[in-house]
């Protein structure tokens, strides 16, 4: 008996580690096909749109031999399912092309343009969830009163109001009335040189080679179109933590928890919110996922070389090397992200790692 | 709670009436900000270095720093200031040509070898000098690598395979260019003076090669130059840092720094214009300009560009290749209001194809909007009760605004015009295959004489549908080998004065017959804070000369 119990035991254990495998490696079959799925998505709306990807790059001027002297270099004479293999084999080995607009290889863009969406995105959900969670929990707490009529107009304006206007009358009180933060742009001209870029993050540049005058300068730069996207993610977030706590204030468990004499605050900080934060965590991420996308018309206001901008411009240039790797690190982030509260699910829901 | 709500209401409500107005974006993003800033008058100040001067521009159409390779607006600008040529124009009268590294020269009797005679001691920003050896490898390089402006050399009869012939070396201060027909002076002189033309440091761009590639892989975003500023950093899309060259050969620059910052949007330029951090922004709209002129702290500048807006008939299409609609539709654009509105600070009516500032330019205006005339001509043509036909329209500013207003005159006449949206890479692809009916669209001149227009909107050596060379006229299926004669005539006469006489000639002939509707010639506008000295815009995108600027 002993015996068969160790045995089932060690069984167990063995069949946990072999679903625990399974787990990954359905993960990684599911991503590899969601990157295959994109690509193949990406790739070919690009080819089938009615833009001649030569024109891109020669201009309305060249003469046709040049044309065709290059659509023969990019290899675009070639059957579209070769050109399809081709692209693929590069893109494994890390190279999406050279992008028409700027020269570069599209990884080199991509690199200097994802820090700054990324210092913009961080930033902005940062100021979105530390606001809209305890925003929401108190509307749910104090439901129907004038709070939570607060609550709902904030997220019905972040909800209606289109983020270039706000941005741009954002921008007219705060910079140019009243001149408490810097204009549009990451920074001031002056202080464009002082630093070497090593993360491309400039509030980590600056402060890590102590340049504090600059780094009071790029905080000034970024505050009002982090507070900006902050804003529409704190108007989501609060919506949504409020519809949450709603129902999480509705269990049962809450009743037995105030029979017991729970106090207030307790029941509502510590249990409850525990609860709705599963759900919310997938809320957070999904909304910090959107800001990394980069917005691009905050972007164009700010004029913020971010991802957004570089992906609509070469979309508009038909830059299609440029466009189709700004797919990928976006498709990336989403992936990430997804994964990444999967996890934060196994830490914050004891059930699921039990699993 | 007043403070979410309280700046939203009225606001809206204006921007609500704009949008029924049907205004763009763009325009709503203006208009937005007009009422603002009339309301917030007092600003707070900013201010941008004293010895760099900050422009805002959109600078994305840059691709290239390669002078052999660059044809886009800004970036013909930054090779201007940072490349020297042979010969220059004048940017007072651009009609006149002065040496610039070149200290004189001479045409030979036969009219076919132009001899160029160096001045002494010059250097590149590099340090290294600057010799006949310079100059013969970068025309030579230029050709040998044949992107998209080498035909404004080739097109004198400069080939891969004899180029080193054609352009040589005679001492270190002495160079030839031979052609292989006795053009007119100057018009190979005027080719001479553009971006593809300028002299690049052999000694470190062949220290740069890579496989045979001439450093071009290089120098696409490098710099070896000897002009008055250098390029010290591009970032596309963002930022491009130019510095003062200290070996110029000529007067130095007056600033030791000029950054372009790359702003795209029109309101986001005023704000940065009028709070001081920026010097000159250079995308102005109208709205934005109106209101820009009102601030004592700003002045406007202006000068005509070398760049028509026209609309043109597919003569494919056997309705619009009818003379008289033709004609019909020169009659059926409202010149005047569309001068007065859409392209008000941004464009001057102008009818023939040659645009003013051009060796021979005409200005003269003979078509208005007279429905009547028009209505008589489609009659003619026996097109009583008008007809349908398409046009293909880039969504951009002002040129959809101009399609509708026309769409609106059309209609007075019968003529049901359909638009068709698109972007500009579409529309342009659907053009250059010949498969639109009406298209709208500009030119920009490539090089600074008259033939680089009558080249493309008189000459149509070869109509068929796979022509070596595709001018706009080609485009329309206009087969005209009159025409054709005439221009290659006027490209070839050494007199001046008679060659003048010939393309007015040809612009007379055109405003008649084409299938050109030309609407009106670009004029760039520049709004410029009043501690800035020295700004004029050049008529070609590369004699905008910033080194010529100063800060008080």
């Amino acid at each position: 008996m002993a015996l068969a119990g160790s045995a089932t035991a060690g069984g167990r254990r063995r069949a946990r580690l072999r679903s625990t495998a399974m787990a990954i490696a359905r993960f990684l079959v599911v991503v590899a096909l969601t990157y295959l799925g994109l690509l193949a998505v990406t790739f070919f709306i690009g080819r089938v749109i009615p833009v001649d990807p030569v024109l891109a790059i020669v201009g309305d001027r060249a003469p046709s031999h040049v044309v065709e002297r290059v659509r023969e270099e990019l290899g675009l004479n070639l059957p579209l399912y070769q050109q399809f293999v081709i692209y693929v084999g590069k893109a494994l080995t890390g190279d999406f092309g050279i992008s028409v607009l700027t020269s570069n290889p599209v990884m080199t863009d991509i690199r200097r343009v994802f820090p700054a969406t990324l210092e913009l995105a961080t930033l902005g959900t940062l100021i979105g969830a530390f606001l809209g969670v305890p925003l929401g929990v108190l509307a749910a707490v104090r439901r129907g009163s004038f709070l939570d009529q607060v609550v709902r107009v904030i997220g019905l304006v972040g909800y209606s109001v289109p983020i270039f206007w706000l941005g741009l009358m954002a921008l007219l009180v705060f910079y140019a009335r009243l001149g408490w933060v810097e204009g549009p742009g990451r920074i001031d001209v002056v202080y464009e040189y002082t630093v070497t870029p090593v993360t491309g993050i400039l509030l980590l540049d600056t402060a890590m080679q102590g340049e504090w005058e600059a780094f009071r300068n790029v905080f000034g730069h970024l505050i009002l179109p982090a507070s900006l996207l902050g804003y529409f993610s704190m108007a989501y977030i609060s919506r949504m933590t409020r519809s949450f706590m709603l129902t999480e204030l509705g269990q049962e468990y809450v009743v037995a928890a105030r029979a017991k004499g729970l106090s207030e605050r307790t029941i509502i900080w510590r249990h409850a919110l525990r609860n709705a934060l599963v759900p919310l965590v997938t809320v957070i991420a999904l909304s910090y996922a959107n800001l990394l996308e980069g917005s691009v018309l905050t972007e164009t206001v700010f004029s913020w070389p971010g991802l957004g901008l570089y992906i609509t411009d070469s979309l508009q240039n038909a830059d299609m090397n440029a466009v189709l790797g700004g797919t990928i690190v976006v498709g990336s982030v989403f992936i990430g992200l997804n994964l990444l509260s999967d996890l934060l699910y196994r830490v914050l829901d004891p059930r699921t790692r039990a699993r | 709670m007043s403070m979410t709500r309280m700046p939203i209401r009225t606001p809206m409500t204006a921007v609500k009436n704009l949008v029924a107005r049907g205004l763009t974006r763009r325009g709503l993003l203006g208009a937005t900000a007009a009422v603002l800033i009339a309301t917030t008058s007092p600003v707070v100040l900013a201010a941008t270095p004293k010895d760099t001067l900050v422009l805002a521009w959109a600078i994305d159409d840059i691709i290239t720093l390669d002078p052999a390779e660059s044809f886009e607006i800004s970036a013909g600008e930054i090779m201007g200031n940072t490349y020297d040529r042979l010969v220059r124009f004048d940017v007072a009268d651009p009609s006149k040509l002065y040496g610039d590294l070149a200290e004189s020269w001479t045409v030979s009797e036969d009219g076919k070898t132009y001899t160029f005679k160096l001045k002494p001691g010059l250097k590149f920003a590099s340090g290294n000098p600057l010799t006949a050896d310079d100059v013969a490898f970068s025309l030579q390089r230029a050709v040998k690598l044949d992107l998209s402006p080498a035909f404004i050399l080739t097109q004198f009869g400069l080939s891969k395979d004899n180029v080193e012939e054609k352009v040589k070396k005679i001492d270190d201060l002495t160079v030839v260019i031979e052609t292989d027909q006795a053009y007119a002076p100057t018009f190979v002189l005027n080719c001479l003076t553009a971006n593809v033309a300028a002299i690049i440091d052999k000694k470190l761009v062949l220290e740069h090669e890579k496989d045979g590639d001439l450093g071009y892989a290089w120098l696409k975003t490098n710099y070896a130059g000897s002009g008055p500023m250098k390029i010290r950093d591009w970032r596309a899309n963002e930022i491009l840092a130019l510095e003062r060259n200290d070996n110029y050969y000529g007067e130095k620059a007056k600033l030791p720094r000029v950054i372009y910052r790359h702003v795209k949007e029109s309101a986001t330029q005023r704000l940065l214009l009028e709070k001081g951090d920026v010097d000159i922004a250079r995308n102005l709209s109208p709205e934005d300009l109106a209101a820009v002129e009102k601030n004592a702290d700003v002045a406007i500048t202006n000068r005509p560009k070398g760049t028509i807006y026209y609309i043109s008939l597919n003569q494919k299409n056997p309705t619009l290749a009818k003379p008289e609609v033709r004609e019909a539709m020169k009659w059926l654009v409202d010149y005047d209001a569309i001068g007065e509105t859409l392209i008000k600070g941004i464009g001057t009516v102008h009818q023939t194809f040659l645009p003013m500032g051009l060796l021979g330019a005409i200005d003269e205006k003979p078509y208005k909007l007279d429905v009547a005339k028009a209505k008589e001509l489609l009659e003619k043509a026996g097109l009583k009760d008008g007809f349908s036909i398409t046009m293909d329209v880039r969504q951009t500013q002002p040129v959809a605004g101009i399609a509708e207003a026309v769409q609106r005159t059309f209609a007075q006449a019968g003529i049901k015009l359909e638009i068709i949206p698109g972007d500009g890479k579409q529309t342009l692809t659907k053009y250059r295959a010949r498969n639109h009916d009406l298209y709208i669209g500009q030119w920009g001149a490539d090089y600074w004489d008259p033939h680089t227009n009558a080249d493309t909107f008189a000459r149509n050596p070869d109509n068929s549908d796979n022509a070596a060379s595709k001018p706009l006229a080609w485009r329309n299926a206009w087969d005209i080998p009159e025409l054709t004669k005439k221009a290659d005539a006027a490209v070839l006469e050494r007199d001046p004065a008679k060659r003048v006489e010939m393309y007015t000639e040809l612009q007379r002939d055109l405003l008649k017959t084409s299938p050109f509707v030309i609407i009106y010639q670009m004029v760039e506008t520049a709004g410029v804070r009043k501690n800035v000295e020295g700004f004029v815009l050049g008529s070609t995108s590369d004699s905008t000369y910033v080194f010529r600027v100063s800060k008080n």
